[in-house]
């Protein structure tokens, strides 16, 4: 069974459809790939699955439940974290404390428990503190861990946002642009640090992206959007010789204003 | 200007945390032996300055942990103290056992008004509870119980192991024990789990649900533990004058305690002391002034909010 479901997905603002009877799956332990041109409804997905966007029909089932209008945060609980495209760290806050936050899902201190300091709340502080300094070495910001996340140069904070996710303990990744702002040499990292969530933490992945090489190289499963519907789907080559696919991305012939 | 450097440099002797005991030490042992030099009009004030502490500490879990603008926090004060008063007055109950039924109301009206409200963002929430203050204060006004608009006399003293609480300082000591107890609490909840969540919410609140954090009960929780404090406060304040009425919780009210945190620094637990202290030692020393002191009080915060837009007290600095 596959991971994620996604079922004759429909989403509209006010009478405009967004996304149009839109189904893919993902399967577990792979990394696919969700791609398509501006404005294609890439990032109105990612925020129908994780509970941002409230989906008009269809269906969406992770793990095996349907998860079609939880709140966001039980939609995390259930083993789905994602990054934002645009940069959403907490600024003012250290790197770890950052990390922290997504550790807050698996953990239950109440404020009685932190106001007498029992036993178990400082277990659970010195897991999540353990736990998330974890994360930031596998991304290799350990030694940045006590600075402002804000002070962090871009790279760098893209790196937390994805240890933060990591901290979550998710099934399933969705990365919304990650190579975003990203020069050469960070995006190799990223390529290599993808594939290292997937075969050591054994994590699924799913991406939107824009940079078609990164897409090319990491990605097993493609689906192309367009206009909000699915226009193809396939491995790499597969998708890269579709007519309709190369038409949406630079426009069939008779289009000449470009 | 040479004012900052002073500033910083006194911070950083107090930031090892011995020289922090320390200072923490002396200021407590201060405070204790007031009393034993101060007259009865310096004693009235410091107890009252220790009053709005507590007031003021309690809507800092609210305003400045939890980012949530609170205009009607004179509520929860006058919930905890009417409970008291009602309950001592005309049931005859033992004092000490009114509290936790006073903590029980205000938990109450927290949840209550804070369960449907909270899922608005934070502008709605400024008006619903605005007007939630307006409400209890008429609503006091205009019940037979609460005494209507001459309010309650007649609330019992509360005794300690045999002594009667009456003299001015008895409630100075016992606000300044609850001041204390208000500062532990809230030191120990902001550096937890849900200290930290409430800061997530207050930066990024979509980023914080995509974390997997419950934002309503997130904030819920903040409004609820600020409304216990209200409530405490409220008891211990009923006890004190013997006698409330409605007009001691007006709007006004909830607007003075939001400035001391305001003014001090939100979030910032000797900052808001600071601000509580400034609220009522102001007016007092200006005394002279006559009816110029409360322009003048309103000149210095203007000038406080431009200059210092984060509070009195100094932002915490990090290392990088």
């Amino acid at each position: 069974m596959a991971l994620l479901d996604v079922k004759n997905l429909v989403l509209s603002f006010s009478g405009l459809q967004v996304i149009r009877d839109l189904s893919f799956r993902v399967e577990r332990g792979t990394i696919a790939s969700l791609i398509g041109p501006n404005g294609a409804g890439k990032t109105s997905v990612f925020n129908c699955l994780t509970g941002f966007y409230r989906p008009g029909s269809g269906d969406i089932d992770f793990n095996g439940h349907s998860i079609l209008r939880r709140k966001p945060h039980r939609i995390t609980r259930a083993g789905m974290a994602r990054t934002f495209q645009n940069l959403r760290l907490f600024k003012s806050m250290t790197v770890l404390e950052n990390v922290m936050s997504g550790m807050h899902c698996r953990t239950s201190a109440g404020a009685l428990g932190a106001i007498l300091k029992t036993g178990s709340q400082k277990k659970e502080e010195e897991l999540i503190t353990s736990v998330s300094e974890e994360c930031l070495s596998f991304v290799g910001l350990l030694e940045q861990k006590d600075r402002r996340a804000e002070t962090l140069p871009y790279g760098d904070q893209r790196r937390v946002e994805w240890a933060r996710a990591l901290a979550t303990r998710p099934r399933l990744l969705l990365f919304d642009e990650p190579a975003a702002g990203l020069n050469h040499d960070e995006k190799k990292d990223l390529i290599a640090l993808i594939l290292r969530i997937r075969d050591e933490l054994g994590i699924t992945i799913l991406l939107i992206e824009h940079d078609m090489g990164l897409v090319m190289k990491v990605s097993e499963k493609i689906t192309v959007i367009d206009y909000g519907a699915k226009i193809a789907e396939g491995t790499a080559e597969e998708v890269q010789n579709n007519a309709k696919v190369i038409e949406a991305y630079l426009g069939s012939e008779d289009e000449d204003f470009l | 200007m040479a004012k900052p450097i002073p500033s910083t440099r006194l911070l950083g002797w107090l930031r090892p945390q011995r020289n922090r005991m320390i200072v923490l030490t002396v200021l407590a042992g201060v405070a204790m032996v007031i009393p034993l030099v101060a007259n009865n009009y310096v004693l009235e004030v410091l107890t009252n300055a220790w009053f709005y502490a507590i007031l003021c500490l309690g809507l800092n879990i609210v305003v400045g942990y939890a980012g949530l603008l609170d205009l009607g926090y004179a509520a929860f004060f006058a919930v905890g103290a009417y409970t008291t008063g009602i309950l001592t007055s005309k049931f005859g109950v033992n004092f000490w056992l009114t509290i936790p039924v006073a903590v029980s109301c205000s938990m109450l009206a927290g949840l209550i008004i804070g369960g449907p409200t909270l899922r608005l963002r934070s502008d709605y929430l400024a008006i619903v509870t605005l007007g939630f203050g307006e409400i209890v204060r008429i609503i006091a006004r205009n019940l037979e119980i609460t005494g209507g608009a001459s309010g309650l006399i007649g609330i019992d003293r509360p005794s300690f192991l045999g002594i009667e609480l009456s003299r001015g300082i008895h409630f100075y000591y016992v606000f300044l024990l609850l001041a204390i107890l208000a500062c532990f609490i809230s030191y120990r909840l902001q550096h937890s789990r849900l200290g930290r969540a409430w800061q997530y919410v207050r930066e990024d609140e979509d980023a914080a649900e995509a974390m997997g954090i419950n934002r309503v009960a997130v904030k819920l929780y903040a409004y609820v533990i600020g409304a216990m404090f209200g409530g405490v406060a409220g008891c211990f304040f009923a006890a004190k004058m013997t006698a409330i009425s409605p007009e001691t919780f007006t709007f006004s009210q909830s607007v003075l305690i939001l400035l001391g945190v305001v003014l001090g620094g939100m979030g910032k637990i000797p900052g808001v002391i600071i601000g509580a202290f400034a609220l009522v030692l102001f007016p007092e020393v200006f005394r002279g002034l006559g009816s110029m002191r409360m322009l003048i009080f309103g000149i210095v915060m203007l000038i406080i909010m431009l200059y210092r837009p984060e509070g009195i007290w100094p932002q915490r600095q990090r290392e990088s």
